[in-house]
């Protein structure tokens, strides 16, 4: 990769220091990358929406589906404890993953927004029963803390429970800079407060936000903090323990697994101390006609078949990226970042949103053209291969923070090159001269 | 080129020079729609004298499809009587939701006709349209007012 004018101050961990792959081998197992798009080789800029998928992981699902198809821990026969033992073996792995201190930390779900969800009920359902845990339970005057930076799936399920349960939400606004303004943190998050859920990687700016003072002031006044780590767990290390959160939200097919499959990682004393979310098969202790009692976690909130094919997907999807080395993608995108940073801010008529630097910042780039319309700019970068996200995002406050309706968003991964963000600025001359 | 199908020399004509924009008074009704997959919007109002559209003012904003068939709803609708206009909703609306297999009539639609490539990218017909079910809102409440529809309605996600 050509140097790019970003220079890492010496003392700080420098590019040359960091692990690396070779991307052409790496490019090699993303079969989809070999495909033309209306004439011209796909460049696929659009990861953080959903990622591509290796190789490896198409032939786990279908390895699965072929010779070990069975239902999950239930049967007795071989299949099903093939298939249990599968379901199993991909919990462990994410669990590893994230360096969960138990397996039983791990619970699967459709995706992070269901995740996010889950917990959300669990305060409702909480609130509702005279059992309740106290720190589950929400009322008026008690105070939920979000952000402005928020992905809808992180707003929605909290003012549905506000709503529900008389409680109010709170933000933290954002910087022109796109970083998380935390300069009025500790009168946002106070002792009213009894959730705090906040964007790890925003999907819209990029920003990665640091946590440590935010899960500082929580433990100050005794509330639980929540990441939705949708974006950061695909892109960046992810250590549970060190980044002491009581919750995490993320989804399997934004790291090169399968659609279907999520994944709350909770700390083992919470989930304990939750009521049930979904309620069936799979998920009790007893059933009787005068009433049921529930299983522990992570079965407690598994109601049904789970998605199996799609966690032993996720399983070999975190093989992949473990084998290739979060740091080593952590760092090969900061680098890519640094570079389309530069172009993009070289193309006459863009304004960029979110981080101009790649510190605090992942690859994924958000910007307006020239005032025109993101669809359209969408439209002509298609018609040449170049495959981006147009719209609001699922983040319209931030949008509407930043004055414009909707933005274009190019978002890397590891098989992301250089070559992918020329096509991306050539593309946007084009856009221009269409529109000029 | 598949992208000059979309992108018509009228429909950029359209979008450069917007023809009848922004909001005139009087008006009998107005409506307001939204596309919530992009967050495009328009407020659109109905001018009505006896049977006859005298005005449709609007204002809005969004990509150049939504905003260019906003610009040729005002040239081919004011000045026609309400089944006309009406015929004429139903034209375009068969047009860009014919997957490509609807012949528009030029007699009928004509600066319109260079919507029929929108009709080839599903993804662009909302924006196509947003104008139109718009302005088909505020007629509706325009020749009845007991219409109790409140104008603020949003294109299906």
């Amino acid at each position: 990769m050509s140097a790019t004018s970003t220079v890492i101050p010496s003392g700080m961990p420098q590019y040359e220091g960091q692990p690396r792959f070779d991307v052409a081998k790496i490019r090699a197992d993303f079969p989809i990358l070999d495909r033309e798009v209306n004439g011209h080789p796909l460049v696929y800029l659009d990861s953080g929406n959903t990622s591509q998928k290796p190789r490896q992981v198409i032939d786990a699902i279908n390895e699965h589906l072929a010779r070990h198809n069975g239902n999950v821990s239930r049967s007795v026969h071989t299949l099903g404890t093939e298939a249990t033992l599968a379901y199993e073996g991909a919990r462990a792995k994410v669990a590893a993953f994230i360096n969960a201190p138990s397996v039983d930390e791990v619970v699967f779900t459709k995706n992070s927004t269901e995740a996010i969800n889950l917990v959300a009920y669990s305060f409702l359902n909480a609130s509702l029963s005279p059992k309740g845990d106290p720190r589950f339970t929400l009322g008026p005057g008690d105070e939920i803390v979000i952000s402005e930076m928020e992905h809808h799936s992180n707003i929605v399920p909290w003012q549905l429970l506000a709503e529900r349960t008389g409680a109010t939400v709170r933000y933290l606004g954002i910087t022109d800079a796109g970083r998380l303004d935390e300069s009025n943190l500790d009168e946002v998050i106070n002792e009213r407060t009894k959730i705090v859920s906040i964007v790890h990687y925003s999907n819209i700016l990029g920003t990665i936000n640091a946590t440590s003072r935010i899960t500082a002031r929580v433990r100050e006044v005794g509330a639980l903090l929540m990441l939705d780590c949708s974006q950061s767990v695909p892109h960046l290390p992810m250590d549970v323990v060190a980044y002491d959160a009581d919750f995490i939200a993320f989804t399997g097919h934004k790291m090169c697994g399968p659609t279907g499959i999520g994944v709350l990682w909770g700390r083992g004393e919470l989930l304990a101390a939750m009521p049930p979310f979904l309620g069936g098969g799979s998920m009790i202790e007893t059933v009787a006609m005068s009433g049921s009692t529930f299983a522990p976690p992570p079965m407690r909130f598994e109601a049904g078949t789970p998605p199996i094919a799609e966690a032993v997907g996720l399983g070999a999807a975190v093989d992949y990226l473990s084998a290739v080395g979060m740091q080593a993608i952590s760092w090969y995108e900061k680098q890519l970042t640094a570079y389309a940073l530069d172009a993009l801010q070289a193309v006459p008529g863009l304004r960029l949103f979110g981080p101009k630097v790649p510190v605090g910042r992942g690859g994924t780039l958000s910007f307006d053209l020239d005032g025109i319309h993101p669809h359209d700019v969408g439209q002509v970068l298609d018609a040449e291969g170049v495959q981006v996200r147009v719209g609001h995002h699922c983040a319209r406050p931030t949008c509407v923070r930043f004055g414009v309706p909707a933005m274009t968003r190019a978002s890397l991964y590891l098989y992301n090159t250089t070559d992918d963000i020329d096509a991306l600025v050539l593309g946007l001359e084009k856009v221009r001269k269409v529109f000029a | 080129m598949q992208l000059d199908q979309l992108y018509q020399e009228i429909i950029l004509d359209h979008y450069k020079k917007p023809r009848g924009r922004g909001l005139r008074e009087p008006f009998d009704t107005e409506a307001h729609h939204v596309n919530p997959t992009c967050g495009d919007e328009v407020t659109l109002r109905v001018t009505l004298d006896g049977d006859r559209i005298t005005d449709v003012s609007y204002e809005g904003m969004g990509c150049s499809i939504s905003q260019a068939s906003a610009s040729v709803l005002h040239e081919l609708i004011v000045g026609k009587p309400v089944p006309d206009a009406l015929t004429r909703v139903e034209a375009f609306t068969e047009l860009v939701g014919g997957r490509g297999q609807v012949e528009p009539d030029e007699a009928v639609l004509e600066d319109a006709v260079a919507f029929a490539g929108v009709a080839r990218y599903p993804a662009r017909v909302k924006c196509a349209l947003l104008s139109w079910m718009a302005f088909k809102d505020a007629l509706a409440r325009a020749v009845d007012p007991s219409d109790d529809n409140s104008g603020e309605i949003k294109v299906g996600a």
